[in-house]
């Protein structure tokens, strides 16, 4: 196990300094530079380059890399140029409220999709398998801000229930809090079961089809027991799998629901960062949002060996 | 099975005719007998379905048909482009990757891993607003953003094909790198290229719509479906079918084209029963 700690860390350091060159060069190549962006319409072309020798962006592309490298080392991931705010403040602040909805989301996704797809595998080609497979794959065609527009309609508009767009604190209103998370996690969800009970669905039914699991049937245990101890465990390796490509389709429908339902967390963040041109933030959180995607991935490989012996001990 | 088999096929071509109908309208936009699309009526806003205007009209009287029509040149031709790109490169780098492996594959691969680190959404974000809103750039981004995906379909298939005796017969018969891949593998691998092609439109047409609906993809003038439906959550409690309209017809769209990818890419996989 520690083996194979040490070899994937070794692949994943290559990968991070690949995303911080690419997040760099992003930044760098666009046309339109913080000083353009600082200085507006007035600028001139000497105060312009006053401004890029003082902010040192006259220096060579892989100097200029390596500065900003060596501060991000550092915990300084640099300030917004509006608010002032650094970058690590800000993403502190409204990390939560993107976990508790992504969590949420994942929570709703997990218990709509973990039952249908045992029931599917158990009664395979029933009219409850055709009708809730075929209902899967077309929520797989429903993209996340359709399927936030028609909650929206039809649980704010129509019957009021719960509201549209905003967000309380839960130290204020914990309940008004949860009652704000609802509509948002809910429109994640919906992308999301479709996926876990496709994946959990094919895997189970292989799985019910092993030699331990008619054992088990033999030894005269109750179908609950079999399903849920014997079956779960070794067919939701596709799901971790899954799960961990997910988190980056979750937090691309996060960045869309939290503009949709105003709530102030990182997508929100990002999107407001891209409309008043906020470079240094962009930059900043779309380092941190990536990293931690590639950190969430090597987590999720390991947690996949940890599953499967097979990987733990063979050539992974 | 053989009911079953039959209403998969009848989808399929409702799905096929969907993707004709709206295709076909999309090229003969121009000569339709339909409203300007951008043409505003102060006079006539929000109004239902009448004869001027087949499917009524938006918060500031521009004919809704009209816009869902030339919105679908806008949603097909970004979405059919783009993928054309991932699927030309990308195909391409996979092909040589799996075909000569070495150094070169782990290149590939470890390009392909860091590009699929960042959540696609968010790099088209980033590079449209700095690029500035325009479909070429939108296409171009959006293509770019495939390349990985379509890298690693062509390289997995590659591998198993290079390993068959085919391949093993043309190089005993004296056959150069070049011919064994153009020859050999490219026909093969065209196959689930192809089907993963088509799933590749659908999703781009997707986030095609979900950046326009932010307001940071086709710019606004225009009538793109994902531009609709923002601009009609505006007035969801007064009309919403200016939000479903565009909403339906998008998600048929991209409903049909999963459908037809996917019954091609059961059709070229040749595991049974794969979902």
């Amino acid at each position: 196990m520690l083996k194979l700690i040490g070899r994937r860390l070794l692949y994943l350091l290559p990968v991070l300094l690949a995303v911080s060159v690419l997040t760099f060069l992003v930044a760098a190549l666009l046309p339109g530079d913080m000083a353009e962006v600082l200085l507006g319409d007035q600028a001139t072309p000497e105060t312009l380059a006053a401004l890029r020798h003082d902010m040192g962006l006259d220096q060579p592309l892989l100097v200029r890399y390596f500065i900003w490298l060596s501060h991000v080392l550092q915990g300084d991931f640099g300030r917004s140029f509006r608010t002032g705010q650094t970058v690590l403040s800000a993403v502190a602040e409204r990390l939560p409220i993107s976990l508790e909805l992504m969590l949420g989301a994942q929570l709703i996704g997990l218990s709509i999709g973990i039952p249908v797809a045992i029931i599917c595998a158990v009664r395979q080609g029933s009219w409850f398998d055709r009708t809730m497979t075929g209902g899967a794959f077309g929520m797989l065609s429903v993209p996340s801000f359709l399927s936030a527009i028609l909650l929206i309609w039809l649980f704010a508009v129509q019957f009021q229930i719960l509201p549209a767009t905003g967000y309380t604190p839960f130290s204020e209103d914990p309940w008004g809090n949860l009652r704000g998370f609802v509509l948002p996690a809910l429109t994640l969800a919906l992308g999301e079961w479709p996926v876990i009970t496709r994946v959990l669905r094919s895997d189970m039914i292989a799985t019910l089809q092993e030699d331990f699991i008619a054992m088990a049937r033999a030894k005269g245990l109750k179908q609950s027991r079999i399903l849920l101890v014997h079956a779960l465990k070794p067919s939701s390796l596709t799901l971790v799998t899954v799960t961990g490509i997910n988190i980056g389709r979750l937090i691309g429908g996060a960045v869309i629901v939290e503009t949709i339902f105003a709530m102030p967390g990182i997508g929100r963040l990002l999107v407001t960062a891209i409309y008043s041109r906020d470079l240094m933030m962009l930059q900043g959180v779309v380092l941190l949002v990536a990293s931690g995607f590639v950190m969430l991935n090597f987590i999720v490989d390991l947690l996949y060996a940890t599953l499967d012996p097979r990987i733990r001990h063979g050539r992974g | 099975m053989a009911a079953v088999r039959r209403r998969t096929g009848l989808l399929f071509w409702c799905a096929l005719g969907w993707i004709t109908l709206v295709l076909v309208l999309a090229i003969i936009a121009g000569v339709l007998p339909i409203p300007s699309p951008t043409d505003m009526d102060i006079f006539a806003r929000r109004k239902g379905p009448s004869l001027a205007h087949l499917l009524g009209t938006d918060s500031l009287g521009r004919d809704v048909l009209a816009r869902l029509i030339y919105g679908a040149r806008i949603s097909l031709s970004v979405g059919l482009l783009a993928p054309v790109i991932g699927l030309s490169i990308g195909g391409a780098l996979g092909l040589l990757a799996g075909y000569f492996r070495g150094r070169f594959e782990t290149f590939v691969t470890g390009g392909v891993d860091v590009v699929l680190a960042f959540p696609p959404l968010i790099l088209a974000m980033a590079v449209t607003a700095y690029l500035g809103q325009s479909i070429v750039n939108l296409t171009l981004v959006l293509g770019f953003l495939g390349i990985p995906a379509f890298t690693r379909v062509a390289r997995a298939a590659t591998l198993t094909f290079s390993a068959r005796e085919f391949v093993t017969a043309a190089r005993a018969l004296g056959a150069g790198h070049a011919r064994i891949i153009l020859k050999e593998l490219l026909p093969n691998v065209a196959l689930p290229l192809g089907a993963f092609f088509l799933l590749g439109v659908a999703v781009t047409i997707v986030v095609e719509g979900a950046l326009s609906f932010l307001g940071l993809g086709v710019p606004p003038p225009a009538p793109s479906w994902g531009v609709m439906i923002g601009e009609g959550r505006e007035s969801l409690e007064m009309a919403p079918a200016l939000a479903f309209l565009p909403a339906v017809v998008m998600f048929l769209t991209v409903l049909s084209f999963n459908l037809v990818g996917d019954t091609l890419r059961a059709l070229t996989d040749p595991r049974q029963g794969a979902l």
